[in-house]
This record gives structure tokens, C-alpha cells and sequence, in this order.
């Protein structure tokens, strides 16, 4: 079988009418990345055994004449933040390096619930803490595009392992762009739910109130069906909400014909790059063609976005990786001799730059006397950036933009300006902060054939509008 | 220059970090920076608008309830068990640096 451009329904149907075996299936993108990954980087996990069990379970089903789950037989893998029982998780750190969780987190169990084969765990920046992918401990994400290019971050393995066709769909994360951003970058889509849509249980925690988990798939479809199968109320996450979940795949079908769709001039300005700006515009005139409404909207707030996020962020960073301290698992330092010695090394070999970097701001932005000027300050325009989209909201059914500034940049080019390497995120942050879901699609190329992606952001709970508006851009790229 | 070398080594301690000399100074160095562009958040006059901790603080939950109640949509029975067994003794020690087997080990907390 035709490994490139192989969707989930497609790898389903093949395993349904057994004109393929889920095990020959898995096998073959097995050879797939023992071929073309030493140059990518995406994989730093392989789960042989669990996969083959699943493919296995699914060609007997397939055998019986029984209907497939969704995603019976269907390839994937994982952004290593998301643990996975007896299968080594990393969260792309040293600290964690033997780590072998003892449970599975709940989007990944849902996955295979509905047939899905996991083939291994997937690169990314340390903690999700990055956006080129070269945070991560273990070693750097190639662009399958440009080898020379990052793939994005934080879950450039995810993005890079679909666009190389390694896998037919992934799971990244997403707390400031770590899916949006990746997806743009390789030319795959990529879509962050709203906060709550789906179950962080089993996310190795960044920002509790900024993460998520999103599918990373080569079609809007896929992503409709991937974000069916893992959204829903879950007992294990408190802020899990208990809101019916759409038939994302049938909504696909209701037409785009008359959506109010909103251009934000703060997304659109400085800093933007012209072969970007131009593809952007050229993706909203197609979806003007195709009978939506282009609204001039404003979103005064968003030059504030980045400030209050790597504050927000940070802050939450700080506390909830203050659970490595080398007791329970993870790495302990070998020469200290005092409990307070073991914590402070066990950190300090375990963690790199870019985490102990956000720690820092973290717990500065939160000590005594600072708590107010900064935390504060932060959660405040947190509530003036949701504002703006509330208000925009009530003229329009969607927001298109670009996701990042430029398209995919050199390894090497900003790793040593930690500031330029924020900044890029400016366009992606503030749905994080709102905590509304976002899109990425493909919508062009720049003259060096680097992907470029169109945003769409959406009403909380309204996953749907932005995947048909997705789709519509698809289907005109 | 807001943050002294004096700041990032109290910092560090409250992080439980220790950080080389070299790591030190690029702290400060990085830390400087990033704030100077935090600080256009002062731009804001942000005298009336409430804290956002939670997108929940905003969605799904009704704004006329106060305090632990305005949680209470994530709330569930208090029962044995809860919603799952607990995690079996020594598989919660199995990914311990060092154990006995029956509790984690380390360091000599108190010098005598």
C-alpha cells in the first residue's frame, strides 16, 4: 500500500476489506521510519509490540466480518508528553528519561479504544517548552520539507512524523501554538480544541490552564474524526466539560455559504512576513468566493498577548515542575548528600536551559513583592484578550489569520535570543489564553516551497465552524 | 537593569536550582530582556478588570455562584475508591531511583 498521503479512512477501509493486514500496515510504516527517520528526528520511542497486539485485534475483527472502530487499524503515535502505560514517556527531558508510566492518559486510551495502532512516542520540545522543536533533550526535529528548517515546536515530531508519512495521524499539545504553529511549518493540519474539550488526563502538565491535546493529521477530515473520538467529559480531569459532543465528520458537510468570517488588522500588521501576508489574503479571498462574509474586525489587545502569556505560563510552569525533585521517579543526582542537595542537582542536571529559564520567570514572576506587578498584572489582560474575542464573537462565526509570522525558519537562527524566539508566537498564544479552538490548514508555499498555514479561530465549543471553514480553504488550496 | 545577580540566586533557591556561575549570568542577561518586554503590560490600566485564572472562571460555569460553588460543576460523590483503584504499592515504586521496597529512599533528612 501507498504509504504518502494515506488518510484514516482510506487505511480503514484497506484493513476492513482486507486488501491490507493492520500488522503488514504497521510493519510497512515500521521499515518507513527505519528508513527516513535517522534524518527527521520525530520518533524517540518505538512500541512494536503494543502495536502489533492492536493491529493483530483488529485483523481478527476485520477477519469475522465485524465493522471497524473509526480508526480500526489506522497508524498513529504520540507526542511524548502524553504517558503511556509500559511505554517509556520523556516529556522530551533528561529528567525523565527512564521513566515508564504505570497508566495511560486518557486521549491515547480513547484512540485505541476506537482501533487505532500506536507506533511509538514522538519528539518535542522539553516540557512543551519551545517553538522549533530544539529544546528538545534527546536531539533536534528536521523539517521533512527543508531538512536544513526547524519543524516548529513544541510537537515538531508530531507534525514532522505526519508530513514525512510516518504515521497516518498524531496527537501534539498545545499551550501556546505547540500544535497550530508545528502543523503551519510542515503543511499538515492541526487543530487545538477549546480548554476542556479534551481530557488532559495523562499530559505530562506544563500550564494547567493553557494546555491541551489536538490531533496532527494530513486532512481536515482526519482531524474531524480524531477530535470526535478524543473529546468528551472525563471523569479523571475536573475541568473536563460535560458538553455533548458533535458528529465533527457530519458537520463537515453543512456549507460555509454565508459564515461571517473576521479579519483582525493586529494580526495583519508589523512583523508579519509579505510572502505570508500574501498567501493569508489569497486564502481569504477564495473563502470569500466560496459565499462567506469577510468582516474587518479588532483585537486591540493583542500586542499585550505575549507578555501575559509567558508570564501566565511560566508561573504555572514553575509550580507544577516543582514535582521533580528525584524522589518518585525520574532522574536523581548521584553525589548529593543532603535531601536539599539531591533536589536542587537532580533539577539542575535533569532540566535544560530553555525549562530552567521558565522556572525562573515563574517563580520570580510569583515571589513576594512581584506577585502583583507581574501574575497579576498578567491574569488581568488575560481577561481584557478574552474580552476582544467575545466581542469580535458577536459580529462574526470565525477569525482567520495567520498562525505565525514567517513559515519555517533555519535550525540554529534563534536558539540563542530566547525573546525573538516568543515573539514568534504572537498570533497563536491568545487563543490559548482565551481559551478557544484554533486550526491550522495548509493554504500556500512560499517561493521556497515552505509550507504556509491559515488560522481559523472559533467560538468555545465551536470546533465545528472552524473545521468546515478549514475544509472549505482545503478544498480551495 | 531590574534583576541583579543577587535576585536570580534568591530565585534559584526558591526554584530549588542551583545553576553554575556561567548559567547565572545568562539568566540575568535573558531574564532583563524578557521582562523589559513584559513590562508593556504597565501600558494597561487594569484597575477594574478581574484576574482570569481559569477559562472555566469565564465559560461553563454560572458567574452568579461565589467562590468553591462556582467549581461545583467538576464536583462528585465522595466515595471509597473514587473513580479508580489506587495505584497497586509497588508499581507506584517501580520508577523510584531508590526504594526498599516498601517506601521511597533518601538522603538523611535531619544531621545529627
Amino acid at each position: 500500500m501507498n504509504l504518502e498521503q494515506l488518510t484514516i479512512d482510506a487505511a480503514r477501509s484497506a484493513v476492513q476489506e482486507r486488501k491490507a493486514s493492520a500488522a503488514a500496515l504497521a510493519e510497512s510504516f515500521y521499515v518507513k521510519i527505519q528508513s527516513d527517520d535517522p534524518k527527521i528526528g520525530a520518533f524517540l520511542t518505538l512500541c512494536k509490540d503494543r502495536a502489533i497486539a492492536k493491529a493483530l485485534e483488529m485483523d481478527a475483527l476485520a477477519a469475522k466480518g465485524e465493522k471497524l472502530p473509526p480508526l480500526g487499524g489506522v497508524p498513529v503515535a504520540i507526542k511524548d508528553v502524553m504517558v503511556t502505560k509500559g511505554v517509556r514517556t520523556t516529556a522530551g527531558s533528561k529528567i525523565l528519561d527512564n521513566y515508564v508510566p504505570p497508566y495511560d492518559c486518557t486521549a491515547v486510551a480513547r484512540l485505541e479504544a476506537a482501533g487505532a495502532v500506536v507506533l511509538g512516542k514522538l519528539n518535542c520540545d522539553e516540557f512543551a517548552m519551545g517553538s522549533s522543536n530544539e529544546n528538545s533533550a534527546w536531539k533536534p526535529v528536521h523539517n521533512p520539507r527543508d531538512l536544513t528548517r526547524v519543524p516548529g515546536g513544541s510537537s515538531g515530531g508530531s507534525a514532522a512524523a505526519v508530513a514525512a508519512d510516518m504515521v497516518v495521524a498524531a496527537l501534539g499539545s498545545d499551550t501556546g501554538g505547540s500544535i497550530r504553529q508545528p502543523a503551519s511549518f510542515c503543511g499538515v493540519v492541526g487543530l487545538v480544541p477549546t480548554y476542556g474539550r479534551v481530557s488532559r488526563y495523562g499530559l505530562i502538565a506544563f500550564a494547567s490552564s493553557l494546555d491541551h491535546i489536538g490531533p496532527l493529521t494530513k486532512t481536515v477530515k482526519d482531524t474531524a474524526i480524531v477530535l470526535r473520538t478524543i473529546a468528551g467529559r472525563d471523569p479523571m480531569d475536573s475541568t473536563s466539560a460535560d458538553v455533548p459532543v458533535p458528529d465533527y465528520v457530519a458537520e463537515l458537510e453543512k456549507p460555509v455559504l454565508g459564515l461571517k468570517l473576521g479579519v483582525a488588522k493586529e494580526y495583519l500588521g508589523e512583523g508579519l512576513d509579505k510572502e505570508v501576508r500574501s498567501a493569508i489574503e489569497a486564502a481569504i479571498q477564495k473563502l470569500a468566493k466560496q459565499g462567506c462574509e469577510i468582516v474587518e474586525i479588532s483585537l486591540p489587545h493583542t500586542k499585550y498577548a505575549i507578555p501575559a502569556y509567558y508570564i501566565v505560563a511560566t508561573a504555572e510552569a514553575s509550580s507544577n515542575l516543582a514535582r521533580f525533585d528525584g524522589v518518585r521517579y525520574g532522574y536523581r543526582a548521584k553525589d548529593a548528600r543532603t535531601l536539599s542537595e539531591m533536589y536542587r542537582r537532580s533539577r539542575d542536571q535533569g532540566f535544560g536551559a530553555e525549562v530552567k529559564r521558565r522556572i525562573m520567570l515563574g517563580t520570580y514572576a510569583l515571589s513576594a513583592g512581584y506577585y502583583d506587578a507581574y501574575y497579576l498584572k498578567a491574569q488581568k489582560v488575560r481577561t481584557l484578550l478574552t474580552r476582544d474575542f467575545e466581542e469580535a464573537f458577536e459580529k462574526v462565526d470565525a477569525i482567520v489569520a495567520p498562525v505565525s509570522p514567517t513559515a519555517a525558519f533555519k535550525l540554529g537562527e534563534k536558539v540563542d535570543d530566547p525573546l525573538a524566539m516568543y515573539l514568534a508566537d504572537i498570533y497563536t498564544v491568545t487563543a490559548d489564553l482565551a481559551g478557544i479552538p484554533g486550526i491550522s490548514v495548509p493554504c500556500g508555499e512560499t517561493r521556497e516551497k515552505l509550507p504556509i498555514g491559515l488560522q481559523i479561530l472559533g467560538r468555545h465549543f465551536d470546533e465545528s465552524t472552524i473545521l468546515r471553514v478549514a475544509q472549505a480553504s482545503e478544498k480551495a488550496a | 537593569m531590574k534583576v541583579t545577580a543577587k535576585d536570580v540566586a534568591y530565585v534559584a533557591d526558591l526554584g530549588n536550582l542551583e545553576l553554575t556561575e556561567e548559567e547565572r549570568t545568562r539568566m540575568v542577561r535573558d531574564l532583563n530582556s524578557i521582562l523589559g518586554h513584559i513590562d508593556t503590560l504597565n501600558e494597561l490600566d487594569t484597575t477594574n478588570v478581574p484576574p482570569m485564572a481559569q477559562v472555566s472562571d469565564r465559560y461553563g460555569v454560572d458567574q452568579s455562584k461565589q467562590g468553591s460553588e462556582r467549581f461545583a460543576y467538576a464536583s462528585r460523590e465522595d466515595v471509597l475508591e473514587g473513580l479508580r483503584k489506587s495505584l497497586r504499592h509497588d508499581l507506584a515504586l517501580e520508577n523510584a531511583p531508590d526504594s526498599d521496597g516498601t517506601f521511597f529512599k533518601v538522603p538523611k533528612v535531619i544531621e545529627r
